[in-house]
């Protein structure tokens, strides 16, 4: 039955998420929330690696998830559930092509869900960083338990991310190596 | 048959060599389909990339799926698809296993708290790419600014989004040529 679950989840997923890997997060995160299949901390944890290994991010958040969730099956459910509607889409999609490219309709629609794609991702990334740079069990609205190490540490990489000359053009992984490094030398976790 | 494990094998390649997902598979794509084995013409490809950026799932696998299609049909595309998937399957399935052991040390949880904290700034830098192509009049910024607040004040399911922007882009649109 949870093979079943985990099918259907991914096959919404990948219906609906348009803009690439990233735009599977926000129904990832809807799944923490209302599955006991992983936690928001553990999500974090599935982007990280699944960023850092080869191929492409969205498969391997999905087989991640699978995995956790129900062993090797629920790996190769998410994964194929995930596919299915991208793989029927472009089949059909391939028959049309120059018609759907330059189709009004298909034209304004993805005119008004690329905003919206971005907005998403950008509402799953509060959710994240609420529980990265927050301290464990905390709520939004209790200031003083703000991570300060995790901030600062945010705040760098996004400095060095965005602006530095020779870093910005440095590979995520890059980023993550140090920032695991950071974490162990200045025990994030507090452990 | 041997074309399909062709097909297979080419994009199993690409999917072991790209770190980073579809955004930096470009590169490789363009050195292995085009350069190396002219199974598809260098704009063709980026036809297909465009397309695979905008209609729904994965960018790599929508790619792959297109590249298949042409060589052998739908088939063709299945078997693409596969080959894209497959090495992530076993890369994580490996990897997962390892972590799950080991997620109780200490130090592996002092990392993943320092990796969170990373993970957060890397999903804000895609936000802002994306959003940067998305967000072309004050209209679009709006939806992107009401999406943003809607999602992280509500529960609603992100299908919900998706449909109403799709339908709120066709409306917008119409109405600019009725004014026109």
């Amino acid at each position: 039955m949870i093979l079943l679950k985990l099918f259907y989840e991914f096959f919404k997923a990948g219906l609906f998420a348009v803009g690439g890997g990233m735009a599977t997060i926000p129904f990832l995160m809807d799944m923490a929330d209302n599955t006991d299949w992983f936690t928001r901390a553990q999500l974090a944890d599935m982007v990280a690696v699944s960023e850092s290994t080869p191929g492409p991010i969205g498969v391997n958040m999905a087989t991640y998830v699978g995995f956790t969730a129900a062993g090797i099956p629920g790996a190769l459910m998410t994964t194929l559930g995930l596919v299915t509607p991208s793989v029927i889409i472009i089949l059909l999609v391939a028959r049309v092509l120059k018609q759907f490219r330059h189709n009004r309709f298909v034209e304004a629609g993805f005119y008004g869900l690329r905003p919206a794609s971005a907005g998403l991702i950008g509402a799953a990334g509060v959710g994240v960083a609420s529980m990265a740079l927050l301290k464990a069990g905390a709520s939004i609205t209790e200031s003083f338990a703000i991570n300060w190490k995790a901030v600062a540490l945010a705040a760098v990489v996004l400095v060095l991310s965005n602006w530095v000359k020779p870093t910005k053009k440095w590979h995520p992984i890059a980023f993550i190596g140090i920032s695991a490094v950071v974490g162990v030398v200045f025990r994030f976790a507090g452990v | 048959m041997k074309e399909l494990w062709q097909l297979f094998f080419a994009f199993a390649k690409i999917g072991v060599m790209t770190f980073g997902g579809g955004a930096a598979m470009l590169p490789m794509l363009q050195r292995e389909l085009v350069d190396k084995r002219s199974w598809v013409e260098e704009e063709e490809l980026m036809d297909y990339y465009a397309i695979g950026q905008c209609t729904p799932g994965i960018i790599a696998v929508n790619t792959a799926t297109f590249v298949g299609q042409k060589r052998r049909g739908d088939i063709g595309g299945i078997f693409a698809t596969a080959g894209m998937v497959f090495p992530s399957l076993v890369i994580i399935l490996a990897l997962a296993s390892i972590i799950t052991t080991v997620s109780d040390l200490a130090w592996v949880q002092n990392a993943f708290a320092g990796i969170r904290a990373c993970v957060c700034v890397q999903i804000f830098n895609a936000v802002w790419k994306l959003a940067k192509k998305a967000i072309v009049d004050k209209k679009t910024a709006v939806i992107f600014a009401a999406v943003l607040l809607a999602a992280t004040l509500t529960e609603l399911s992100p299908v919900v989004f998706v449909v109403l922007a799709a339908a709120a882009g066709i409306i917008l649109k119409q109405l600019e040529v009725k004014k026109a």
